[in-house]
């Protein structure tokens, strides 16, 4: 449609194989040329309010809801900031270690799913190959063993989920100061069983991920890229830590903009924005300022931002990454998807070791110590940093929730992929659905969960609204 | 007093005690019918009429009808079993139940009814009222919009507390648990040992420090559907 000022704006939506919605709208100018393109979410920030005046140990089920893929990142979040109202923070070894496992079965879960069902057709057939065959169908059909791999890694991690939680989505193993179940010895023979198989599978898919990555390196190295700071958890001696930690900030050279910062003090290192024209906040490292404080979060941010990985595979892979920048932070987007593996093969090192050790079955479940009013819980999500504050009042009801989700955190990159993309490669020429694509390529790169990044109670209704240079809405379309 | 009477429940013979009711002695039988209201131990107060039976042809609330010589029950029919399926659902409809993170979830009766029933969600739509949590007693909870108005936790307090905190008031929609009229727990005088904190059958009075304690598994209802302990009480032909 051709609006007032005579910008041509053309609307993708949704985005396929996104989980939850998005609307990408480009906003061309008389000339045919890209002058914008954004990435807009539809958000109903209803869930802060729907949690005020409940009981705080609801938190860690009830948040479950905010997010269908990694409902188990929010029940661990929430319940390091109830910890914290209890005054359990120092958790027993049973219960941090029966945590870990769980938080590494959601990686490896949300990692294979990610990387087999919507990324890898992408990787495998080409942005611009057949529609209809750029799918995990169409993978499926040319690739069965390697599609059964994904199918299978994601199994084990709910299993690890399932055992660890109760369920494999939406279980009830975290509770404040600890947990309410370790893992016996049935239940870890049962999960011992594969997990060498699982190890071969993630360095396989590892190997995919990297060898994509030097292949095409000179065609994606600036597809959807940009330099950006990197936030990131990391434990004290500096190593990936995707549990627990201080946050770290680097900028696009490395060099360190806060360190081992306090996670009950984040607000102190983060801001968050509000733009007019987007619902979603726009999350900020305060010292940098609006304009220049935005970040990255996930794979590629904590790749980037750690000092080493404390498990062989996983280390041995990130000196390699690294390489591709000389030992920089590497800002392709695209990389994301080879720092993923990465990931996918330090939380396999991870559950093997924790199977190996004797205190997941220990019975000291739960701690406890002097209550506070106010808790803060921060964890490396798959997709990137999460923040859950809670404050509550004398009767132990939730009396103030702020959250940061993931894909808030990458909101801004996301909008300067999309950006990027749009004006390398849909500027003055014919618009094709494998151009268009491109554009869901690079939004697909970090993995955004978007129903979760938005806070929805369920499936929102989609509003496309146009508005022109003067704030006019010129053309306005909703689907329910 | 008379010697026992015989009655038919479903085409089975059952004997019964005169003045007993037909709930206890199919209790005794071993067959179940379902009940939220009634609990043994506290007097039979016919309010959910999820018990409902129909007695000589006639429905009645089996919880509060005494048997009589020869007569003749029907239980576990279809039509049966679809009122308590309506009446279930009306229940839902009628408060906000969120089992999906209610801490109560696997050791709730309402909800363990539903799965028993073959309810998968209500027909009727929500009414989500607008009730209130009263969280200021330090180790115990009342979580109104939970509450069937069953008035266990009110027979509870009186008869076997000798207290009197819970009562009703307020009538039709707005009708509500209310503490020593309209009091704060916290004033109430009730104690975690009053018998009245452990008789509710869903979320709406709770024990604080408890909640999720009990794992996926683990809980009571996730061992056996809700009424199979008194089947198991039924004679082995
Ligand atoms: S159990 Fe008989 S009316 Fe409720």
């Amino acid at each position: 449609m051709i609006t007032k000022n005579g910008y041509r704006r053309i609307v993708i939506e949704p985005v396929t194989r996104v989980e939850g919605h998005g609307k990408v709208t480009i906003l061309l100018d008389e000339a045919g040329k890209v002058a914008r393109a954004r990435l807009h979410i539809v958000e109903f920030r209803g869930f802060e309010r729907f949690i005020e005046g409940r009981p705080f140990w609801e938190m860690p089920v009830a948040v479950q809801r905010l997010c269908g893929i990694c409902p188990v990142s929010h029940h661990l979040c929430a319940a390091k900031a109830v910890d914290r109202i209890v005054g359990g923070e120092k958790l027993t070894p049973t219960a941090e270690k029966v945590r870990r496992l769980m938080h590494y079965g959601q990686f490896l879960q949300s990692h294979a799913l990610h990387f087999f069902h919507l990324c890898s057709p992408d990787l495998l057939f080409g942005f611009d190959s057949d529609v209809a065959n750029r799918n995990v169908l169409g993978v499926a059909a040319r690739y069965p063993e390697l599609a059964k791999k994904g199918i299978l890694l994601r199994k084990y991690g709910q299993e690890v989920i399932r055992v660890t939680a109760g369920k494999r989505i939406h279980g009830t193993g975290a509770i404040p100061g600890g947990v309410n179940k370790n893992v016996n010895a049935a239940e870890r023979e049962y999960l011992k069983k594969d997990i060498d198989q699982i190890l071969a599978w993630s360095e396989e898919s590892l190997a995919i991920a990297k060898q994509y990555t030097v292949d095409h390196l000179a065609e994606i190295a600036e597809f959807g890229s940009f330099p950006s700071n990197h936030l990131a958890v990391v434990r004290a001696d500096g190593a990936m830590d995707l549990y627990d930690g201080g946050l770290r900030a680097v900028d696009a050279e490395g060099s360190v903009i806060f360190d081992h910062f306090d996670d009950q003090r984040y607000y102190e290192a983060i801001g968050e924005e509000v733009r007019d024209w987007s619902y979603m906040k726009f999350p900020f490292i305060r010292s940098l300022g609006m304009e220049h404080g935005w970040y990255r979060v996930g794979p590629l941010a904590r790749v980037n931002a750690c000092d080493f990985i404390d498990t062989p595979k996983a280390e041995a892979a990130r000196k390699e990454f690294k390489g591709l920048a000389g030992g920089k932070p590497v800002n392709v987007t695209m990389a994301y998807h080879w720092a993923r593996m990465i990931e996918l093969v330090h939380a396999a090192e991870k559950i093997a070791l924790l199977l190996d050790d004797p205190d997941i079955g220990g019975t000291e479940l739960l701690a406890s110590g002097r209550r506070r009013r106010e808790g803060v819980g921060v964890l490396e999500a798959p997709r990137g940093t999460l923040f859950h504050h809670y404050r509550v009042d004398e009767n132990d009801q939730i009396a103030m929730a702020n959250l940061i989700v993931s894909t808030t955190s990458n909101n801004e990159p996301m909008n300067r992929a999309v950006e990027k993309v749009a004006k390398d490669h849909l500027s003055g020429v014919e618009i094709t659905e494998g151009l268009l694509n491109h554009v869901e390529v690079a939004i697909r790169a970090y993995d955004p969960c978007l129903s979760c990044a938005t806070h929805a109670l369920g499936r929102m209704p989609l509003v496309v609204e146009v508005v022109d240079a003067a704030g006019c809405v010129v053309d306005r379309k909703a689907r329910d | 007093m008379s010697g026992p009477v015989t009655i038919l429940i479903d085409g089975v013979e059952v004997s019964a005690r005169p003045g007993q009711t037909i709930l206890d002695a199919a209790d005794e039988a071993g067959i179940y019918i379902p009940r939220l209201c009634h609990l043994p131990g506290l007097a039979p107060f016919g309010s959910c009429r999820v018990c409902t039976v129909t007695a000589n042809g006639r429905p009645c609330a089996s919880c509060t009808t005494p048997v009589t010589p020869g007569m003749i029950v029907e239980n576990d029919t279809e039509r049966l079993r679809e009122m308590r399926r309506q009446i279930v659902e009306m229940l839902f409809s009628e408060g906000n139940h969120f089992c999906m993170f209610c801490e109560k979830s696997g050791n709730c009766e309402l909800q363990a009814m539903a799965y028993r029933l073959g309810i998968p969600a209500s027909r009727y739509p929500g009414i989500w009222p607008v009730r209130d949590v009263d969280s200021t007693h330090p180790d115990i909870l009342i979580d109104r919009n939970r509450c069937i108005l069953c008035g266990r936790c009110v027979r509870a307090s009186r008869d076997v507390d000798g207290k009197q905190v819970f009562g009703f008031v307020g009538r039709g929609h707005g009708k509500r648990i209310a503490v020593l009229g309209d009091a704060r727990l916290r004033d109430s005088g009730v104690d975690v040992t009053d018998a009245a904190i452990d008789v509710c059958p869903v979320g709406a009075i709770l024990r604080k420090g408890t909640a999720f304690r009990v794992p996926i598994g683990q809980r009571r209802f996730d061992k056996e559907p809700i009424g199979a302990d008194i089947e198991a009480r039924k004679e082995k032909p």
